[in-house]
């Protein structure tokens, strides 16, 4: 597991139903590319966090596949529309292996 | 269709002419709650500089740079304030000892950032937060120095600077911190390197005006440690005067020497009445 590593989620509270909620998300990850080199010119391996994934009460709101260009701390901020009281998952899978998840419920007021 | 484009350029240039590099009018909230002061009047000691404005650096960055430290969210430096708050829980050294263990809550460094660098009676030297903690570290915790400026050391920082966010800058520079400062205002005028360029130079003369394709900001330090998005880190603000004094085309003083110690002093103190920011986000 990549040192360091904390997943942060912000999601409101609450919403009304069939309202679109923004979500915002952030990682603190080195995001290694594998393209660089240390001090004795050896390739640092290639380590990052390929994938991301946020679930709500089961159903799929959002996959994204992360590249080596992106950059230390991958954040995203996106929308999604909230039918009915739940849980928001998030899942951040990391090219050796590990998994991050946090979760996020949401009431309808 | 001439005259559109002909308006077009106008009013192009009468945007130019706006923000030409110069400080915006937004106020600084974060959170929604923490109210800070990025305009101020100047200290009197700084009558003869020709500013009687204090601007923070934050009045200089884009729009889109400025909202990411409205928010502790997006501010990516809070990042390695969380670190900091683990490592001020984490017990190191011979002595089995935390930061915790003798200033229990980080509640309890609020006001520290707004008052180092600051005269140390006992040791009889100017110090800034980096050397306090390491004096805690070798002298109380029995673990080793921080290297200055080392990762752990500016997340350190950091986290006790973001106790004192919307605290006024008020660094003393009378009494035994007199010499010190007077070495600061030194090292402030003199001109540097090949380029010959001192710190008043751009940050003085020159602020609100380009440099090649940035804006120069007063060059406050209330912000630091600042994240900047160039290398998506906390920087120091020792390194950031090996930074400008390396692009004077000079021999830089090393971090932590007593000549950095003595210019952070000074130019800290020209921020006097300013909001504490750290860690604030810069380009």
């Amino acid at each position: 597991m990549a040192s360091g590593v904390k997943p942060r989620v912000k999601v409101p509270k609450s919403a009304s139903a069939g309202e679109a909620i923004t979500i915002k998300t952030l990682i603190s990850h080195k995001m290694e590319s594998g393209q660089r080199k240390d001090g004795d010119g050896n390739t640092i391996p290639r380590s990052i966090i390929n994938r991301f994934t946020a679930d709500f009460n089961g159903q799929n709101v959002i996959d994204v596949t992360l590249e080596p260009a992106i950059s230390t701390n991958p954040y995203f901020e996106f929308e999604a529309t909230v039918p009915e009281a739940g849980e928001f998952k998030f899942t951040w899978y990391d090219d050796d292996g590990s998994v991050y998840e946090d979760s996020k419920s949401i009431a309808i007021a | 269709m001439k005259f559109k484009a002909l308006t077009a350029t106008a009013a192009l240039l009468a945007a130019t002419t706006v923000y030409a590099g110069g400080a915006d009018d937004d106020t600084l909230v974060i959170n929604g709650e923490i109210e800070m002061t990025t305009k101020v009047a100047a200290p009197p000691h700084m009558a003869d500089t020709g500013i009687s404005e204090l601007i923070s650096g934050w009045h200089f960055r884009s729009d889109e740079t400025q909202q990411l430290q409205t928010d502790d969210f997006e501010n990516q430096g809070m990042i390695f304030v969380d670190q900091a708050l683990e490592a001020w829980e984490t017990a190191e050294g011979t002595e089995g000892k935390s930061c915790a263990s003798c200033h229990e809550s980080p509640d309890s460094m609020a006001g520290v950032a707004a008052t180092y660098p600051k005269w140390n009676e006992e040791a009889g030297e100017l110090r800034t937060v980096q050397m306090q903690m390491n004096d805690c570290r070798t002298n109380r915790m029995g673990a080793e120095a921080w290297k200055y400026d080392a990762a752990a050391a500016i997340n350190m920082e950091s986290m006790i600077a973001s106790q004192s966010r919307g605290m006024p800058v008020n660094v003393a520079i009378d009494g035994p911190a007199a010499e010190a400062w007077e070495m600061g205002k030194e090292l402030y005028y003199t001109r540097t390197g090949q380029l010959e360029l001192s710190c008043a130079s751009c940050h003085e003369e020159n602020y609100g005006n380009y440099i090649r394709a940035d804006h120069l900001s007063q060059g406050q330090i209330n912000g630091f440690p600042t994240y900047r998005l160039k290398n998506a880190k906390l920087n120091g603000v020792h390194s950031r005067f090996r930074g400008c004094v390396r692009d004077t085309r000079a021999e830089t003083y090393s971090t932590g020497s007593p000549e950095f110690v003595a210019l952070e002093l000074y130019v800290k103190s020209r921020g006097n009445g300013l909001s504490v920011e750290g860690p604030s986000v810069r380009n």
